[in-house]
């Protein structure tokens, strides 16, 4: 029968067919969770209590709540509710990775090619994210911009998925990545971490003149205003702090040079530090300076930048104050942060809410919006992970996730496959040879999924071949 | 004198005599008291106590003598546990991802039973005290590059030489078996073109058996009777098939999609091989029932992996070893990892969370890869008799949350210690450093 179905092309038929039509008309919920255990990360955990969601948000939270007349009642009894996770650093849900034809390339953004059909989207719902920060990929010192998702599957709508009000941000990337695509692969600035300076503060300095110029024909002290550069104004908005620069970086004295060049452009406010391998190395510096920091848990050793590594960084910066958070950078690790989080306490004795801050509050610091999520608090989205045991324990199973008061996943009821485009013409669900390992940095020519990892979008064999 | 014992004398050189009583890899005796002791093989003793000498555990149980001179270690609210067995990783062949000079597991060529990945294993990576740490006493090690790899080597994660470091002689011819998967998503090979060349692979495959065969055909003449029978010519590859054609080295099949499981069992079929297991089966829950029929063995993992097709659930490579398990097929783990093969027991850990029963699950990180390799009279298990390799933990060896405080390898213990712990202690409160700290 499905193959009927598939021999009319018809991607709405398929749409009812799994199921998914009824969260298209809707976008936020009304739900009465009750009886749960809730970690609402920044007040403590709650025993034997009951969330209240209107209209997409948290309305109350207590005991003995009573669900308005059609608001839908769940019982957690022995669940675990927490905040939807939020994953400050991925690459799933979007069409392209890297633009990776220049040193420089603030015009481009990957919110412009958003892909609410990868499937990746609800196997992070599966796993209780709910909130990713989508970016550009490492390929260049002053990369694309970004752009923060709410993980709304089911939605066909790309524009959609945008956060709505949560700041724009761009990606830097330092170190060996850069190097590689441009010194080495094309024999132009940057082939050394002096050239990375370099770039860096020279597209600033012309942005500021850019920037100059522009006031100086508004206020009519010029007769025309500079040549229009897309480029340059996106640059000019990131030195008035409108954007928050998201840089990647592994080694501690790259990131004491952007420090310095962040401090010198007065961003130190709108800065964050990301996969940051050696930060536990320099913490008293990036703590002095205010300075919030995304890590890995305990990826390492894939390239020589990130061999000097301890998978405690993360609980080193919390210890040195820092606001620390854990990234994905993964189509797998998305799916289990959870996971991920609670290794801090293995490597290094972070408290439950210590590790869970890692996964919610912190990035929704790093991203400006920990106004609208990263806890349960009264006010907040309704965006929650519903696990069967406490999501520090491995045998935590995400049972449900919310978004804005819908419920996206629910591991009660979903079909199997959860694909919302077939192509009748090709090639029928590819199935993968290799082993499905992780780090997508790692062994560029092994299989690992597709939808992943910073270098993406760099053509590896052609780049390989030309070195 | 057996491999073990030169081994057992070599490291005696080594660590026994006095001049090195200081030495930092400490061989006891050794008394752990107080212990819960899971054995795996039989049961758990509470408030035990488990003797190790000369290597061995000597004794277990709860009325147990403290041999004279013997290091004490109260493990009080503590367990004790065989070392964990990872299936299948490339500890000790790989340093850095990234540079190639450092990998030592893929050579170049489709046809390389000669090589030995021992050749290449380097006693003191960075990457082995970092992931023992986590309760890992024993790994597979592998090549994994072109058809036929090489062989691999069951590896203990502590020696000076990996003479030392080989676990009663297990090694195994390892072989990819040709796939009709995609290699990632940049593979833009048709359908019909993929089909095709997995079909020439699996022809050139029966062709190295059939010549193979042959060759083993006339060594074997030319050993009975040199007189009339000359010897085969020199051909590297094809001697090292010997004890593979003749049965008597064990193959591990590197195979992952379905269909490609259900043509490598045929072909098992068809070869008539007994000792053989088979590697990743990332998909080996949809043809689980047919894996249990042929009665072969798998290592299956990561665990902790996505699916290998966008239309699976999303929980399928979570369940893969609970659905295998239950088909009745025999299932030890895998990470296929290098650096973090230290989260074998937490892809153990999802497992269980996702349906395979807690002593199975356990099982399959310990007595049941001993079993498959066929060391189970060394490892796997607190028994009598067996290699002191295991570790003694402060609580479920699968939660994060606890640490692992002691670890035995082949009787010496091992310090607790890694560059990333060392990395940590230096770090967590740095000096200088506190000056700029700001105030909590």
């Amino acid at each position: 029968m499905l193959s009927r179905f598939l021999s009319f092309g018809c991607t709405l038929t398929l749409l009812l067919l799994l199921g998914v039509a009824p969260l298209l008309a809707q976008d936020r919920g009304d739900v009465l969770i009750q009886n749960a255990t809730v970690h609402t990360v920044t007040n403590g955990t709650l025993e034997s209590t009951d969330i209240l969601v209107r209209d997409g948000r948290i309305a109350s939270i207590g005991q003995g709540l009573r669900a308005p007349s059609g608001v839908q009642v769940i019982d957690a009894t022995d669940l675990h509710v927490m905040p939807g996770i939020i994953d400050s650093h991925s690459h799933i849900g979007i069409s392209n990775v890297n633009e990776a034809t220049r040193p420089v390339t603030a015009d481009v953004g990957v919110g412009d090619v958003l892909d609410p059909y990868d499937v990746s989207i609800y196997r992070a719902l599966a796993g209780g994210t709910t909130t990713a920060h989508l970016m550009h990929g490492s390929a260049n010192p002053i990369g694309g911009r970004n752009q923060t998702v709410k993980l709304r599957y089911g939605d066909l709508n790309p524009a959609n998925y945008r956060f709505e009000g949560a700041p724009r941000s761009i990606k830097f990337a330092l170190g060996e990545n850069p190097m590689r695509v441009h010194g080495e692969g094309q024999g132009i600035k940057p082939r050394t971490r002096m050239g990375i300076e370099f770039v860096i503060r020279d597209a600033f300095r012309r942005a500021q003149a850019y920037a100059e110029a522009r006031e100086a024909f508004a206020n009519g002290e010029r007769p025309a205003p500079p040549a229009y550069n897309e480029r340059m104004e996106v640059l000019a908005d990131v030195l008035e702090g409108d954007l928050i620069v998201h840089s990647h970086s592994y080694r501690a004295d790259g990131m004491l040079m952007l420090m310095q060049v962040i401090d010198d452009f007065g961003l130190n406010d709108t800065f964050v530090l990301q996969h940051s391998i050696e930060a536990f190395k320099i913490a008293p510096e990036i703590a002095a300076q205010g300075i919030p920091v995304s890590v890995f848990m305990d990826w390492w050793g894939f390239k020589f930048e990130a061999y000097n590594a301890a998978a405690h960084n993360a609980a080193i910066l919390i210890r040195n104050g820092i606001t620390a958070s854990i990234h994905s950078d993964s189509g797998d690790l998305i799916r289990h942060m959870y996971h991920q989080a609670s290794k801090s306490q293995r490597y290094g004795d972070l408290t439950d809410d210590e590790a869970l801050a890692l996964i919610t509050i912190n990035p929704a610091i790093q991203l400006g919006i920990d106004d609208r999520v990263g806890s349960i608090e009264e006010g907040k989205d309704a965006d929650l992970a519903v696990f069967s045991a406490h999501p520090l324990s491995v045998y935590a199973v995400p049972q449900m996730t919310f978004v804005d008061g819908v419920k996206r996943f629910d591991r009660a009821t979903d079909p199997d496959d959860m694909r919302l485009q077939l192509n009748p013409d090709g090639n029928v669900a590819p199935a993968y040879a290799g082993e499905a390992h992780s780090h997508s940095h790692a062994h560029p020519f092994d299989a690992r999924g597709h939808g992943e990892g910073c270098m993406q979008g760099v053509n590896l064999f052609e780049f390989l071949s030309t070195k | 004198m057996s491999f073990l014992l030169s081994v057992l004398l070599t490291a005696g050189l080594l660590f026994g005599t006095p001049a090195d009583a200081s030495a930092s890899y400490d061989r006891g005796p050794f008394a752990i008291t107080n212990a819960e002791l899971v054995t795996v093989a039989n049961g758990t003793i509470s408030n035990g106590t488990l003797i190790i000498e000369n290597g061995r555990i000597t004794a277990l149980g709860t009325d147990v003598a403290i041999p004279e001179g013997a290091t004490v270690i109260d493990a009080e609210g503590k367990s004790v546990y065989p070392g964990m067995i990872d299936s299948g990783t490339r500890l000790g062949v790989t340093e850095v991802g990234s540079i190639s000079l450092t990998q030592d597991y893929n050579e170049v060529g489709t046809l390389n039973p000669q090589l030995n990945i021992l050749t290449a294993v380097h006693p003191n990576s960075r990457l082995i005290p970092i992931n023992r740490t986590a309760g890992i006493t024993t790994v597979i090690t592998e090549p994994s590059g072109g058809r036929i790899s090489g062989t691999a080597a069951l590896i203990n994660l502590h020696g000076y030489t990996p003479e030392q470091m080989l676990v009663d002689d297990v090694q195994l011819m390892t072989m990819n078996y040709p796939s009709t998967g995609r290699r990632g998503w940049w593979d833009r090979r048709s359908d019909d073109e993929i089909e095709r060349e997995a079909q020439e692979a699996i022809d050139e495959l029966n062709t190295i058996w059939e010549r193979a065969a042959q060759y083993a055909q006339i060594d074997s003449a030319h050993t009975a009777d040199p007189a009339t029978h000359t010897a085969p010519a020199y051909v590297p590859e094809m001697e090292a098939m010997l004890p593979v054609v003749r049965g008597e080295m064990p193959v591990m099949i590197r195979v992952n999609r379905s269909a490609d499981i259900r043509s490598a069992l045929e072909w098992i079929a068809d070869r008539g091989l007994d000792q053989v297991v088979l590697s990743g089966v990332a998909e080996g829950w949809r043809v689980a029932d047919l894996i249990a029929e042929a009665g072969v063995p798998v290592l299956a993992g990561p665990v902790i992996a996505t699916p290998s097709r966008s239309s699976d659930r999303y929980d399928r490579a979570y369940e893969n070893a609970a659905l295998l398990h239950e088909a009745g097929v025999t299932v030890a783990l895998r990470t296929g990892e290098d650096a973090n093969v230290r989260n074998l027991p937490f892809n153990a850990g999802f497992a269980v969370a996702y349906g395979m029963p807690y002593a199975e699950a356990l099982r399959a990180v310990t007595l049941t890869p001993a079993e498959i390799f066929g060391v189970a009279d060394e490892l796997g298990s607190l028994e009598v008799g067996k290699q002191a390799s295991l570790f003694i933990a402060d609580g479920d060896p699968f939660e994060p949350a606890t640490a692992v405080t002691h670890l035995f390898i082949d009787g010496y213990q091992i310090p607790m210690e890694s560059e990333q712990s060392r990395l940590y202690e230096e770090f967590l409160d740095r000096d200088p450093g506190s000056a700029l700290q700001v105030q909590e």
